[in-house]
């Protein structure tokens, strides 16, 4: 083993633990507030059950537009409103916070286009049937989409993998971070080679299970 | 030569003059219209101010060529669409005048099966079957496991029970619908096209399931279809729309005059298939007395 990585392997475990961090923060902030919001963003829209036209515009528009912040601009945006939350801007808490706020859209656009391929008269059936709009979210649209959620989940976790590696930038820490310094900063390639060659096992087990739970939980 | 007798009817008939008409409504519409915006501005009259009564107990067939407005008049009992005019009745409950709350708990009493059967397909038989029960939250689970059971018993499925919709044929699905429809104990079944996506051998099963839980259940089934066959098979009063109103209503099995004097051209295909029918029926007779 060369001594550039001997050096460094103390650090890539930390760095592994630190990508890990800000993925699970990240994508539970997408999940616990993308997936209400790509719900409501579903129910409010033209031709459902709770469409409003004007909700349904304001909260599209906001999706569209944080969506569309250059990642590394977001990142630096933020890094008042960070410092308020995490109460620092450097570290991998700190960098979980833009990359929070960067997953919640995303993850609410993927759940409104997985909700929008249940079919209409599925949904219809459960409203004859006397069921609320609640019963429907919980009973009809979470259980007819389940398994494109999770492959909603598997495209967005492996697409903030590579965004937390941006979050080095600004000190955030992590497996990009520790490529960037290293690999790039440094010209040592074979750390370079080292860190790519685990950011990419990383995201085929990401993809791995995330196809195998998928296809379990799918009965169509 | 009967005092008694007549003295009963006497007394029973002045007295309340409900009694002359003895079967109740199931379900009552009272004028009632819909109509739709297009896409070119314009609007189209699904429904025409129809007034239409089925009797409790009844099987009740709604036909009509595509877009004469029988499905949307169905989706009006329920109020997956909201009538623009006019008074819906469901037994004695005004559907037309229920809030929203109101109007989930009126549905509860009204089943409804369709011609994709919308079944879950990520959940089992079970489940599916289940789904009414649970949503209307005052059944035990160990009630609804009965039910279920006893439901999929009546229309013969009791041992797909651990199935997914996807592993079972059409006619079963429907089946499966109809245990679904039939689990909260409705008072009435409304049926959109139930058997149009089926074949004549799984058609067959269904109007058997149909006929029998009207039978057993005593549950007024409304049914539409464009299906004359159907409704030989199953319906006792039927009514023919056209353009969005009720064209002309008889009782699918009668006979003498009436027939002639039908005004629609299913009406008149019905009653030469009736006719076909006798034929066929006296050619049998003739044949057995021969033999």
């Amino acid at each position: 083993m060369s001594p550039n990585i001997i050096a460094i392997l103390p650090e890539l475990w930390t760095a592994i633990g630190q990508t890990f961090l800000m993925l699970a923060i990240g994508l539970s902030a997408a999940v616990l507030l993308g997936g209400p919001l790509g719900v409501l963003l579903f129910l409010l829209g033209p031709g459902q059950s709770l469409e409003r036209p004007a909700l349904f515009g304001v909260i599209n528009w906001l999706v569209n537009t944080v969506r569309s912040f250059p990642f590394i601009i977001l990142l630096v945006a933020l890094v008042p409103f960070t410092r308020l939350i995490a109460g620092t801007s450097i570290g991998p808490v700190a960098a979980a916070v833009p990359l929070s706020l960067a997953a919640i859209p995303y993850f609410a656009r993927l759940v409104e286009q997985n909700l929008r391929d249940v079919p209409r008269g599925v949904i219809e059936a459960a409203h004859a049937m006397g069921a609320s709009e609640w019963q429907i979210v919980r009973r009809v649209l979470l259980v007819e989409a389940r398994s494109g959620l999770v492959l909603g989940l598997t495209v967005l976790a492996i697409s903030f993998l590579s965004y937390s590696a941006v979050a080095g930038v600004v000190g955030g820490g992590g497996i990009g971070d520790l490529a960037i310094r290293y690999g790039y900063y440094r010209f040592q390639t074979d750390v370079m080679v080292l860190t790519v060659a685990c950011l990419i096992v990383i995201v085929q087990l990401i993809q791995f299970s995330g196809n195998g739970i998928a296809r379990r939980l799918d009965k169509r | 030569m009967n005092p008694p007798t007549l003295a009963v009817a006497a007394a029973a008939n002045p007295a309340s003059p409900e009694a002359s008409a003895p079967i109740a409504e199931a379900i009552r519409l009272d004028h009632v219209s819909k109509s739709y915006r297009l896409p070119n501005g314009t609007s189209f009259d699904a429904v025409k101010s129809v007034s239409l009564a089925v009797p409790q107990g009844d099987i009740f067939g709604l036909i009509g060529t595509s877009g004469a407005g029988k499905s949307t008049l169905l989706r009006l009992i329920n109020r997956l669409e909201h009538p623009d005019a006019g008074r819906v009745f469901v037994g004695e409950r005004e559907i037309t005048a229920l809030g929203k709350h109101e109007l989930r708990v009126a549905r509860q009493r009204m089943g409804m099966i369709f011609q994709q059967f919308n079944l879950l397909q990520n959940a089992t038989v079970f489940d599916n079957v289940a789904f009414p029960l649970r949503i209307h939250g005052k059944w035990s689970p160990g009630d609804v496991f009965r039910r279920v059971r006893e439901c999929l018993d009546l229309v013969g499925l009791l041992d797909k029970i651990d199935s997914h919709p996807a592993q079972l044929s059409g006619g079963q699905k429907q089946r499966v619908a109809i245990a679904r429809a039939l689990a909260p104990r409705p008072d009435v079944l409304l049926c959109d096209e139930p058997t149009s996506a089926l074949d004549a051998e799984t058609t067959r099963s269904v109007l058997d399931t149909l006929r029998d839980v009207n039978r057993r259940l005593g549950v007024t089934v409304l049914i539409v279809t464009h299906e004359l066959a159907v409704v030989r098979a199953l319906c006792r009063t039927v009514a023919v729309m056209e353009g969005g109103e009720v064209a002309e209503q008889f009782a699918v099995d009668e006979t003498g005059p009436g027939r002639e004097r039908r005004v629609t051209a299913l009406g008149r295909e019905l009653a030469r298939m009736a006719v076909y029918a006798d034929v066929q029926n006296d050619l049998e007779r003739l044949d057995a007395a021969l033999a």
